[in-house]
């Protein structure tokens, strides 16, 4: 019964956080800059839809994870999509398009977050390792290129947001990278306990996970 | 087994869904871009552009379709502008140099449109041009002075203009051919004007 108050209360809080994000005040300051639109919104909305797919039955997850043909599509789907969203034109497409900024903020709930919590809790160290490596990666290359890019990549950003956008992504790759790093020594024997521990407590596990990302 | 042939199915459905839509999103892996996607559409399809009226350095005014029936090399600028626009203003001059004198404004034309109508009065643009070599015929410098107009203007040749936090603007600089029909049918990248003059003398 408590578990079910919280869900409650933790989907109204998604939910609210999701309106509040399509509101044109929010999206004109977090898309004022670079960073701010990519680093923090396209995030969060793929985070919302993390935490909106934990809320759901497990029964619900397990069905829809089998229909989607079990792990790899989920990853490969999630990483298709969040690669979209950082083309340098996706982002000034979504500023001059009302149709494409629709798409982003239904596509990144749905296309990366949902998969990607469906996926996750079977996932393994490998595959979890793998995800977040990929990731690493991506965001530091990416990060490289805004920073070295001899030319502006989004019309509608200036030269030196590029940069600092760039500047964040390779930090927060390299932080990220370190902290992930970190886990896995610090976690080793304590982290598999807890974590057969969450496997036994489900729900909860869920929520750890939704907290995580 | 038919788990297996789900997944395998789907994998291969999202992998071809995937390079599907960044085939589709990035002209066939070739536009990264808006910038890129803006050259490489105006190349396969010329734009139509809005007959603005426009006032030059002496305070005359004319309509952008007066040069309909010549070939047109437009810029944009904004005279306080101390990095961009200057290597625009020296392409410029060396596109100038670089097409037959006698076409010079017979059958083409450089014009370089400032969008600060606030600032660029006609006497800015005028000390502008001097810098460059413009002489104010061929080569004319001119600003748009109803907003509504430059906006459809900037819209249509899809350049973006930005304030910057020093009072200046940033803005993706270009050299842009209008053709004879009054479309805009290339961009070309500013460091290059001797391949935006060799186009130029092909189409003489």
């Amino acid at each position: 019964m408590r578990t079910g108050g919280r869900r409650r209360h933790l989907a109204c809080a998604a939910g609210a956080l999701y309106l509040l994000l399509a509101t044109p005040p929010a999206r004109a300051w977090l898309e004022a800059t670079m960073s701010g639109h990519m680093l923090v919104q396209i995030p969060v909305l793929a985070a919302l839809g993390f935490v909106a797919c934990r809320l759901l039955p497990e029964r619900t997850q397990d069905t829809l994870l089998e229909w989607a043909g079990g792990v790899v599509p989920c990853v490969l789907l999630a990483t298709f999509a969040s690669s979209y969203w950082m083309l340098p034109r996706a982002l000034d497409d979504a500023l001059a398009s009302a149709a494409v900024e629709a798409a982003k903020f239904v596509s990144l709930p749905v296309l990366v977050g949902l998969p990607l919590a469906l996926a996750w809790h079977r996932l393994g160290t490998i595959g979890r390792g793998f995800v977040w490596t990929n990731f690493f990666s991506m965001l530091a290359v990416l990060g490289w290129l805004y920073i070295a890019a001899p030319v502006r990549v989004c019309n509608s950003y200036l030269v030196d947001q590029q940069e600092s956008a760039g500047w964040l992504m390779v930090q927060l790759a390299v932080l990220m990278f370190l902290g992930w790093l970190g886990s896995l020594f610090v976690g080793g024997k304590g982290g598999a306990a807890a974590s057969a521990q969450m496997s036994q407590q489900g729900g909860s596990a869920a929520d750890t996970d939704a907290a995580r990302e | 087994m038919s788990t297996i042939v789900r997944g395998i199915v789907s994998t291969a459905l999202v992998v071809a869904c995937g390079t599907a839509a960044f085939w589709w999103g990035t002209d066939g892996f070739s536009a990264y871009t808006a910038e890129a996607a803006r050259r490489a559409d105006i190349l396969r399809a010329p734009r139509p552009v809005p007959t603005v009226e426009l006032e030059d350095q002496d305070g005359r005014r004319f309509r952008l379709d007066d040069y309909r029936g010549r070939l047109l090399a437009v810029e944009f600028i904004y005279t306080r502008c101390m990095t961009v626009c200057r290597s625009l203003g020296v392409a410029f001059r060396q596109i100038r140099d670089a097409v037959p004198p006698e076409s010079l404004g017979r059958d083409f034309a450089l014009l370089s449109i400032s969008f600060d109508p606030e600032r660029d009065d006609p006497a800015s643009l005028k000390a502008y041009g001097r810098n460059f070599g413009a002489d104010g015929e061929h080569w004319r410098l001119a600003r748009v002075r109803d907003a509504a107009e430059l906006t459809a203007l900037l819209d249509a040749f899809g350049v973006v203009v930005i304030p910057d936090r020093f009072g200046g603007f940033e803005h993706n600089a270009a050299i842009h051919l209008v053709g004879r029909d009054g479309r805009l049918v290339e961009i070309s990248d500013l460091d290059q004007p001797l391949a935006f003059a060799g186009k130029v003398r092909e189409k003489l």
